[in-house]
């Protein structure tokens, strides 16, 4: 049929403008493209290549699934455990069946059954190359930078206030949820790297490191140290029994403190709060209220830490302000709150909020959660350093670069606090911005990444890859009993995934990353591809503009945060083949079933540069003395 | 073909019909066919179609003779009843199951040779008894199951895939089904899903035989250049004359039928169909003129497509023959063997 008499089949009435106006053939060739398509590579911060770890897992290559994770995140044993996950909600396999893939879960297995790794670690020059680098903290974003420059021949000192390395990591996550051991072992591949750790040396002036430190370059990852005050009648003659949600976990990491009282209340219902609760409840509490002034949805804490809190017998108690601190002869009695009501619209916005009512809490001890701060008093303010009009210091979005050229900001300490993973990213970002600055390079002009593709078809109908759609349900993750669990401060509550889970786990992964790359001069519009693809991403149809593609489409694409693959026109109509990556299980049908090899599947790997590949392509363009 | 099953895995928004299904319940085994035959396009095409209509997978009847076309009746509707007859031999097979049972919805997937070499006798008497049911040609030109020789529809002077040329004139099966009386006659290709179905869709609900000769590539034996039978010929040289719409019985009808472009054709049941005529010349309710048009194009190498002829009026089998209104196997044992004394009497008038 002409590509006339296929247009008379559409009485759209917009057609005609809709043709002026078509869409532009996709470029696969730019390196965000086959990047986007695998969800978690894209959503991670590090960039780590899960569908690729998962696969070497599915192998029983442990190891190896250890080292792909160390190489974009550093700390494969931590974010097991207890990463951010920024991952799992982009996951494909939740928009096919709501539960993602448990990719942090998976990290840990590979982290619980690798061999000794030492062997593997990158190699560290004996001779250094006379640069020497200062980091303030030793959390994970100064961590990180070390990880990354020591391999170069950097000589890397970390100062640290505390006794131990770790930052909020030690400090602040408690041990049933994150272990020492772990802890310690994986920061001991970095600071056994050669690094100058000097503990119990806080940095108290800016100037005097820059001054008489004789280090080419500084990086300030000293964290968001400053938790939020709560302002409220009876906060100052309570302050005995008031804490400082962050600063309380911290004295608790340390011994410090060993008990609370009965009955507490946390105020705030973030991550922190999260840990407050469940710490509270092993130093001696039995009632724990968690209070939050808003309802569910408006919740900050992630969804697993609010179930590992439930799972405790913690309440949450909804629609709760914060109005005073209430005290009977000099000591805390509870806490009094508004109760609030709110309107909300279709989206779930809040319209309008009103005070219906007041309320009293009994207390024993109250813990503030509500937020953190990065401050720092230690840095002087005529250094050079801008500082914005909150105090915040000004950083570049990409190098990390401070207003002086030779200070880098990382992790918390850059913009405010977000995760490990974030922070971890932060410092492979400064460790490149570092190396160019220290060779004398423009540090802006990085290298960018990079998407390779291989086909992994083996044969008539093998591809290397197991195309098979497994329809397991995500596996649940075992716990400690919850009367176990409390006998210690420190008992692990996860347990880790059996065997057989992780058999069936590793399945529910959809190789993303194993691509559908087009061909648009081979089609013969035979629709093969299109009849066998069992979640009708593909359609062949006339070219039209996104808005009026998008619902035209075999099933409509109505997810706009995933893009559509438009090709070519067809050699035989000029039609277009379009496709909705956004269900796409990567079967590999559309390739198995098309009879011209149209459609390909080709894994892509991401090269994601970090600082040694910085440091090889500066050292690939240096003049070669004969 | 394919060694991976299509998983079950499914659109999480993929629309239900009447009874609550997703078109992946009306899908049937895995082809074995070569992959990007013209036939799974239909297949896909049935399935669609079946699924719009809301056809309870159990009243449905699928049969077929021999060939690769004839295959395709296990890899749809996969909770229908099949009967795969010996070569040519489906329209018989249709007739007696019909007769038995008028109250199935047959479907018969035949292929060019099946219909038109050895099956051609039975496929003419089908058509003229008007037997209720929908008939497809999967019409690829050649015996796509043995290799690929030139079928009785294979044209003047296309090219065999090693060379040769065919010097036999072809059977059209459209002309010969309009000769012969035929109530319901279209032409469509299996890469045009957009027309194809809405024909089927038409066919399944028409009372009577519903003809529907689908251009269908056979992508292995013969789509090379020379043949015209290719996907890159066929979609040169086809036509789509009239486009069918097919409106299912509505409480209220709301379609409005922007007078003048559209010709609305009450089934049966009360569904439509609308009439879209893209070639202001053609007449697809007059017989002698349509196939008059049909033959001229033809001469030109075009195959005119569409609902190239309809006529709800005509009496199907059931109606000539003054057949019970209900299955046999509803009637009770008196009805249907009324015993001894009934039949002497009934031999006694022709004594
Ligand atoms: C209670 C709580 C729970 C959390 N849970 C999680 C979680 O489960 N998952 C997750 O991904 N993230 C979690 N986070 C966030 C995460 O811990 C931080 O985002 C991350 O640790 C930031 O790393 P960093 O290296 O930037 O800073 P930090 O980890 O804060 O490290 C900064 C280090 O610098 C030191 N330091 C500060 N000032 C000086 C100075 N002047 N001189 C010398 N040393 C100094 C500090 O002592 C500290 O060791 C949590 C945070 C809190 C508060
Ligand atoms: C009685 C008999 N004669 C011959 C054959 C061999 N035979 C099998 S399929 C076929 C032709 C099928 O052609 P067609 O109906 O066009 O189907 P296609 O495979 O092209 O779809 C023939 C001749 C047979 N199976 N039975
Ligand atoms: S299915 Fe696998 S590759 Fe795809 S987003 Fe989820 S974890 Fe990543
Ligand atoms: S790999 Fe191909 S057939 Fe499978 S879901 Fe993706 S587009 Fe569809
Ligand atoms: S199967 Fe191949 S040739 Fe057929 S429509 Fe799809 S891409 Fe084109
Ligand atoms: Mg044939």
């Amino acid at each position: 049929m002409s590509v006339a008499a296929t247009q008379q089949y559409d009485d759209n009435p917009r057609r005609a403008s809709i043709l002026t106006l078509l869409m532009e053939p996709t470029d696969t060739s730019h390196p965000d493209y086959y990047h986007r398509v695998v969800d978690c590579q894209w959503a991670c911060p590090a960039h780590t290549d899960v569908p690729e770890y998962i696969r070497l897992i599915a192998q029983g290559r442990f190891t190896d699934a250890y080292m792909v994770n160390r190489e974009s995140n550093v700390f494969p044993g931590i974010l097991g455990r207890v990463c951010d996950r920024p991952c799992e909600p982009a996951c494909r396999r939740g928009r096919i069946e709501q539960k993602p893939v448990a990719i942090c879960r998976l990290k840990r297995v590979a982290a619980d059954h690798r061999d000794d790794v030492t062997k593997l670690l990158p190699k560290i020059p004996k001779l250094k190359n006379g640069k020497r680098i200062a980091c303030i903290g030793a959390g994970c974003a100064s961590l990180t930078v070390a990880n990354d420059l020591m391999p170069l021949g950097y000589e890397v000192t970390i100062f640290e206030q505390y006794g131990e390395p770790g930052g909020l990591m030690r400090t602040n996550i408690p041990s049933f949820r994150l272990p020492q051991t772990v802890l310690s072992e994986e920061i001991g591949m970095i600071t056994g790297m050669g690094v100058d750790l000097r503990l119990n040396s806080p940095i108290k002036s800016m100037r005097e490191l820059l001054d008489k430190g004789g280090f080419d370059a500084v990086f300030v990852g000293s964290g968001a140290p400053k938790g939020k005050e709560l302002k409220l009648p009876g906060r100052e003659a309570a302050a005995a029994n008031v804490h400082i949600g962050i600063d309380w976990l911290e004295s608790v990491a340390f011994g410090h403190v060993e008990k609370i009282g009965k009955r507490v209340l946390i105020i705030g219902v973030g991550n922190t709060a999260m840990d407050c609760c469940r710490t509270s409840l092993r130093l001696g509490a039995d009632s724990v209220k968690v209070m939050a002034r808003k309802p569910r949805g408006f919740f900050k804490a992630s969804v697993w830490e609010l179930e590992d809190a439930e799972e405790e017998s913690v309440a949450i108690i909804i629609n709760r302000s914060p109005k005073a601190f209430v005290l009977a002869s000099g000591k805390l009695t509870g806490m009094l709150f508004d109760q609030m009501e709110y309107d909300l619209d279709a989206r779930g916005q809040i319209t309008a909020e009103r005070i219906v009512g007041e309320e009293f809490l009994p207390a024993d001890d109250v813990i503030l959660a509500i937020g953190q701060e990065n401050a720092f008093p230690w840095v002087e303010r005529n250094l050079g350093i801008s500082f914005d009009k909150w105090d915040v210091p000004v950083i570049d979005k990409i190098t990390f670069q401070s207003t002086r050229p030779e200070v880098f900001f990382g992790g918390d300490a850059a913009f405010g606090p977000k995760n490990i993973i974030w922070a971890v990213e932060h410092g492979h970002q400064a460790a490149i911005s570092i190396h160019r600055y220290a060779q004398g390079e423009a540090v802006a002009e990085r290298l960018a990444p990079t998407v390779n593709l291989q086909s992994r078809k083996m044969g008539m109908h093998e591809w290397s890859y197991s195309n098979d759609y497994t329809p397991v349900e995500r596996r649940l993750m075992p716990h400690v009993s919850i009367k176990e669990r409390f006998k210690k401060l420190n008992i692990e509550v996860e347990l880790g995934f059996t065997a057989e889970q992780v058999e069936q786990e590793v399945q529910r992964c959809l190789n993303c990353d194993v691509q559908t790359v087009f061909v648009a001069k081979l089609c013969i519009e035979c629709d093969a591809c299109i009849d066998i693809c069992p979640v009708d991403c593909l359609t062949i149809t006339h070219n039209g503009t996104e808005n009026e593609l998008r619902p035209r489409l075999k099933a409509p694409a109505k997810n706009l945060a995933q893009p559509l693959y438009v090709s070519a026109g067809l050699p035989q109509t000029g039609r277009v083949m379009v496709k909705d990556e956004d269900l796409c299980v990567h079967c590999g049908l559309c390739a198995e079933r098309c009879p011209t090899a149209a459609w390909d599947m080709q894994k892509s790997t991401l090269h994601w540069p970090l600082a040694t590949a910085e440091a090889a392509s500066l050292e690939a363009r240096k003049p070669k003395i004969a | 073909m394919t060694f991976i099953a299509k998983p079950k895995v499914a659109h999480p928004s993929l629309p239900r019909n009447a009874l609550g299904s997703t078109r992946r319940d009306y899908e049937g085994a895995l082809s074995t066919l070569c992959a990007g035959c013209g036939h799974d396009s239909i297949t896909a095409a049935i399935v669609e179609a079946s699924w719009a209509l809301a056809i309870e997978p159990q009243n449905m009847v699928k049969l077929s003779g021999i060939g690769c076309s004839s295959k395709t009746t296990a890899y749809f509707v996969s909770g229908g009843h099949g009967f795969n007859s010996v070569h040519g031999r489906m329209p018989s097979i249709a007739m007696g199951a019909n007769a038995a049972n008028r109250a199935l919805t047959y479907i018969g997937v035949s292929g060019d040779g099946d219909t038109l070499s050895i099956g051609l006798g039975q496929f003419c008497h089908a058509i003229r008894r008007n037997l209720n049911m929908l008939y497809i040609i999967e019409n690829n030109g050649v015996y796509g199951l043995t290799k690929g020789q030139f079928s009785a529809s294979a044209d003047l002077g296309t090219k065999a895939k090693k060379g040769e040329t065919n010097f036999q004139p072809p059977i059209d099966p459209v002309l010969l089904a309009m000769t012969l009386g035929a109530s319901f006659v279209a032409r469509s290709f299996s890469g045009d899903k957009e027309q194809l179905v809405p024909l089927i869709q038409a066919g399944l609900k028409h009372q009577g035989f519903a003809l529907i000769d689908v251009l269908s590539p056979c992508v292995t034996f013969n789509d090379h250049e020379g043949s015209t039978k290719s996907y890159a010929y066929t979609r040169e040289h086809y036509e789509p004359a009239v486009h069918a719409d097919f409106v299912p019985l509505q409480p209220e009808i709301t379609v409005d039928y922007r007078a003048g472009e559209t010709l609305p054709v009450v089934l049966h049941d009360g569904s439509r169909i609308l009439l879209r005529k893209l070639d202001a010349a053609y007449d697809p309710t007059n017989r002698t003129s349509a196939a008059t048009h049909i033959q001229e194009r033809m001469k030109l190498g075009e195959h005119l497509t569409g609902l190239l002829y309809i006529d709800e009026s005509q009496r199907d089998f059931h109606d000539i023959n003054a057949t019970p209104d209900a299955p046999l196997n509803s009637l009770p044992f008196e009805t249907l063997s009324p015993g001894s004394k009934v039949l002497e009497k009934a031999l006694a008038a022709y004594r």
